[in-house]
């Protein structure tokens, strides 16, 4: 078993659900439930290797880069397919395999207009491919590829099956994210001309291998220079993100989006720029990455405040919880600019409690569509008293977004904020303690519009409009697409160690070109 | 009566003629005369008997080519004016496919239209015979030749529908500008040759290397004749004739002419330029950049407020050469190990772009059929009622926006690798403008994605296309090479990069 997870776990995590998608356009289209079950089977399928990597990952070695799998791609620059799974990936890789098989369950009676569950599950399967091959891909061309993999299942799962806008955001998700790409690949290709040659095969080459490069880190490089490149970094991962002012994109698409495209937009798609930043941008570019922190930690913080405050204007339940995303990110942000494996601990924790968190609340907000046909939320109230069952989910959901200790998004928050109290060396230590006070503050109002969103969709009396309407609670593909993340979501705040452990040691190794490592 | 004559030539030994290394030409000349009989003797309901010999026999020279490939073995004619390398053989194959798949384009079209029908077939082997001529010439005035044999025929496919005005201006427009540049470019030959003494391509470039190059009358005369060019690849601010020309021309010409008639003169162009001008680099450099960044810049502005599709592929192709021409602009005499990067770089794209723009066109013919219409709004819900052809011209779109997993990321990638990877301050910047304007092209080409996923059909009409075969042929080839090359590249790259012609002769080397 470890043997051939060794040289074919992520391999086949990344390109089973290709099989799957191709297998699903040869079937008709008038074949729904066949549809339903080969998806369902291949993303289980995808699941059962990633809980064989997570059985087999040692733990103890998790700065140690494993299930490595290095073979020609392109020759003729020296891009090869280098796949292999370290601390820092595991956690995402995971975060991935879990979430789909939990969407593709709760799309079984919800598929979105214009129904066509062929084109909808390939379109996912497709995705995951992209999400999954961008955490274990080692090779920046490769990383690349599965990057810009992933614009194309959600543009059409924006653009075909979303709302009314729904054209107009996925053509503005598409154009941010090329954009930020566009740039990226000129850092790229800066890096790849600026690193060193290595022994490839007896001839000195110059690589695009994310190992070998993080273990030049930039040592060499004119700071000028790698202040530019870090630039191009910055441009393709804060986008992606997003960070503020490059946010406006994601209210538009988590708006627009099906409930499904919303659910593994906030809990992977997000994660990607970030995990950009950690895998990418700060190893191999420490010295740029110095220089960049205070922009990025101070982009965070006005994220936090601006997204809080978005919030709170906003009317659309949906809108709302897109810009708590933007406030969430700026924390996981935070995190990382600190440069210190204390925050960046926390932010790889945020990512992951933020993606099972906030995706509960886009599942949550899709079946309040699906059953008021409307999210605006003056229309709507007392869902406690006609569904209590997905009135208590939010209620829990709120409270675990919100930071309440003892759930998952706890541990995301509170050490972030805190690890801004003393950023790495070299850092202004009075800028970032000012950026925890503003962060803390940012707590405050996390808790303000997530207290009154439930207030006002949860408590009191239904509306007139829905007094006398059946409203149906929870339904079996509901308890069984939930279940799972509100059980990780205890289990994380509960005992977060679980996740720390794993990070830890890759985190550290990550940083130690940062002074004071 | 012939005796004296024979007499008076005695001094006249025939050159040296290597039949192996001219055979694909052979063929297509014995094509041309093997067809004008057929459509002599044939009555009119058929004529489409000349479409298939004249494919069959592009298919026929491809023969010769894969031999003289395995042969690999240079072979230098006429005094080193016509050379047969892997660039030309590469190059030839290029032309050859993309005149095949003009062919499996035009013959509904050509046919069901009110066209001359045999006509049509021979001109277009005229112009790639043109074309792969071109592929093999070292020598300005063999550059001349081919570049007119090229180019008389495509004025007249240009106006093919003669009974339009727009046929008309498209075919007018064309052949004046066509002979305008033509004018400018040798006179531009014309001061190179007074200055060098010879038109052999090596020639000039020692020339230019020597002291000629010097002289301020050389940089006129490089930049006469690329001008010249500039016109063959609708550079900007040289690129006026195209969009009317690609309106009014039948839309398979168009096809043929923004890939095929612009490969050629690149080819043109990179010669000229690695052989001849390498070591006024300094003088290229710039005005290439310039050329460069303004051609991809306004092609790609302009083509975002189109509302014709056969125009926004009109400027997509001016945004594209732009694209191709950027790497010409980081060329420099001092690094000329960097010489055979960025020619490989350029034939990748030209060989990916070929690809995936004939494919497109094929899709635009096929729905243009059925809508009989040239609007982009006609194509509404092309998904709904056409899946297949949808998906298929959203693999092209992919391709020329340069997004993974469609084949043109990797050129376009090349691209960028080939100009950054000069390392100057000005490569940097056009990288940088270079990915400013992907994300451009990608606006455009979106919205026609958009209108054929995301709207819903024209009065909700979804009866579906009829394809016919030499389409559906044409969608299928380009659309799975598309696919292949996008994730296995090295298929490609492996050819574009033995098509270097340059580390042999560049001057200095």
């Amino acid at each position: 078993m470890k043997d051939l997870l060794n040289g074919w776990g992520p391999t086949a995590a990344v390109f089973l659900p290709l099989v799957g998608a191709a297998v699903l356009l040869a079937i008709p289209k008038s074949e729904e439930t066949l549809h339903k079950v080969v998806a369902l089977v291949t993303s289980l399928a995808v699941f059962v290797v990633g809980v064989g990597l997570l059985a087999t990952f040692d733990y103890d070695k998790s700065a140690k880069m494993q299930f490595l799998v290095d073979k020609t791609w392109i020759e003729m620059i020296n891009s090869r397919y280098i796949v292999a799974i370290d601390g820092i990936s595991l956690p995402l890789i995971a975060l991935t395999v879990f979430v789909v098989p939990l969407v593709i369950i709760y799309s079984w009676n919800h598929f979105p207009e214009p129904h066509n569950p062929k084109a909808f599950l390939t379109l996912i399967l497709v995705l995951e491919t992209g999400m999954v091959g961008t955490f274990v891909a080692q090779d920046l061309l490769l990383f690349f590829v599965f990057f810009e993999l992933v614009l194309l299942p959600m543009y059409f799962m924006i653009g075909v099956f979303g709302g009314e806008q729904r054209k107009y955001a996925s053509l503005k998700f598409f154009l941010y994210t090329a954009f930020g790409s566009a740039l990226m690949i000129v850092s790229i290709l800066a890096t790849y001309f600026l690193s060193p040659k290595v022994n490839i095969d007896g001839v000195m080459q110059h690589t695009f291998s994310m190992i070998e490069l993080s273990n030049w880190a930039g040592s060499g490089l004119a700071k000028g220079t790698a202040i530019l490149i870090f630039g191009g970094f910055f441009m393709g991962f804060g986008i992606k993100v997003p960070m503020f002012p490059f946010h406006t994109w994601l209210p538009d698409a988590h708006t627009q989006a099906p409930t499904q495209g919303s659910v593994i937009l906030a809990a992977v798609l997000l994660k990607l720029g970030t995990y950009g930043f950690v895998r990418i941008a700060i190893p191999i570019l420490p010295v740029g990455a110095v220089w960049w922190a205070p922009i990025i930690g101070g982009l965070a913080v006005i994220g936090i405040i601006y997204g809080a405050l978005g919030c709170l204007a906003q009317t659309d339940m949906k809108r709302l919880i897109a810009f708590s995303s933007v406030a969430h990110m700026g924390y996981v942000m935070l995190g990382i600019s600190t440069l210190t494996s204390f925050g960046i601990n926390a932010a790889i924790f945020g990512m992951v409690a933020h993606g099972l968190i906030t995706g509960m609340l886009f599942f949550l907000a899709g079946s309040v569509k699906d059953r008021f046909h409307t999210l605006e939320i003056k229309r709507l109230g007392g869902l406690l008293l006609q569904a209590p069952r997905m009135g208590w989910l939010l209620a829990f959901s709120c409270m675990a977004s919100l930071g309440l200790p003892g759930l998952a998004g706890f541990w995301g928050e509170f050490p972030a904020i805190l690890s801004a109290y003393s950023p790495a060396d070299g850092l202004n230590v009075p800028l970032f303690r000012f950026f925890m006070v503003v962060a803390a503050i940012g707590t405050v109002f996390a808790a303000g519009y997530l207290l009154w969103l439930l207030q006002r969709v949860a408590f009191g009396t239904p509306t007139e409009e829905f007094e006398d309407e059946h409203i149906h609670d929870m339904h079996l593909t509901d308890y069984l697409a939930w279940s799972p993340m509100i059980i990780l979501i205890v289990v994380l705040g509960v005992y977060p160690n679980l996740l720390f452990k794993i990070t830890d040691g890759a985190v550290i190794h990550s940083l130690s070109h940062i002074a004071g490592h | 009566m012939l005796a004296p004559v024979l007499a008076a030539s005695s001094g006249f030994t025939s050159p040296h003629v290597d039949w192996h290394a001219l055979a694909p030409e052979i063929i297509l000349v014995g094509t041309i005369v093997v067809a004008l009989l057929i459509d002599l003797f044939t009555e009119d309901h058929n004529k489409g008997l000349v479409s298939s010999v004249v494919g069959l026999g592009m298919l026929a020279s491809f023969i010769p080519l894969i031999t003289l490939g395995l042969d690999n073995h240079e072979r230098v004619m006429f005094g080193g004016a016509y050379v047969v390398d892997d660039f030309a053989l590469v190059l030839k194959g290029l032309f050859l496919v993309a005149g095949y798949l003009t062919v499996l384009l035009s013959t509904n079209t050509i046919a069901e239209g009110d066209y001359h029908e045999g006509e049509y077939y021979l001109l277009l082997l005229s112009s790639v015979l043109g074309m792969t001529f071109m592929a093999s010439a070292r020598d300005l005035i063999s550059i001349f030749v081919a570049l007119e044999m090229l180019s008389i025929p495509a004025y007249l496919l240009a106006s093919w529908r003669k009974r339009t005005q727009t046929g008309i201006e498209a075919g007018m427009k064309y052949y004046l500008m066509g002979v305008f540049a033509t004018a400018v470019m040798l006179y531009g030959m014309s001061l190179i040759f007074g200055g060098t003494g010879s038109t052999l391509l090596t020639d000039v470039g020692a020339a230019v290397n020597g002291s000629f190059g010097q002289e301020p009358v050389a940089v006129l005369g490089i930049v006469f004749v690329i001008v010249g060019f500039a016109f063959k690849v609708s550079a900007v601010p040289f690129h006026n004739w195209a969009p009317d020309t690609y309106e009014g021309a039948p839309t398979p010409v168009t096809a043929f002419l923004s890939v095929a008639s612009k490969t050629a003169g690149f080819v043109a162009i990179l010669q000229l330029v690695f052989l001849g001008f390498f070591n006024r680099s300094d003088t290229i450099r710039p005005f290439m950049f310039v050329l460069a960044v303004l051609t991809m810049t306004v092609g790609n502005v302009i083509a975002l407020r189109q509302t014709n599709v056969v125009r926004l592929f009109a400027y997509s192709s001016v945004a594209q050469a732009g694209f191709i021409l950027a790497p010409l602009a980081v060329i420099s005499s001092n690094h000329p190990d960097r010489a055979a990067d960025i020619l490989s770089s350029i034939v990748l794209y030209l060989i990916v772009y070929t690809i995936m723009n004939l494919g497109a066109f094929a899709v635009i013919i096929t729905v243009s059929r059925r809508t009989q219409s040239g609007e982009i709004t006609s194509w509404a819900g092309l998904f709904t009622y056409a899946p297949g052809l949808a998906v298929a011209m959203g693999a092209f779109l992919f391709g020329l926006g340069g997004i993974p997993p469609a084949a043109g990321w990797f050129a376009k990638f090349q691209l960028f690798n080939a100009v950054v990877g000069a390392g100057t301050p000005s490569a940097y910047a056009l990288g940088v403008i270079m990915a400013a304007n992907s994300v451009i092209s990608l606006a455009y080409y979106l919205g026609l994605m958009r209108t054929m996923f995301m709207d819903d059909p024209v009065d909700g009409d979804v009866t579906p296309v009829k394809i016919p075969v030499p389409l559906r042929a044409a969608v299928v080839l380009t659309g799975v090479a598309t696919i292949l090359l996008g994730v296995l590249p090295f298929l490609v790259s492996d050819i574009a990069d033995g098509a270097t012609f340059v580390t042999a002769y560049l001057p200095g080397k």
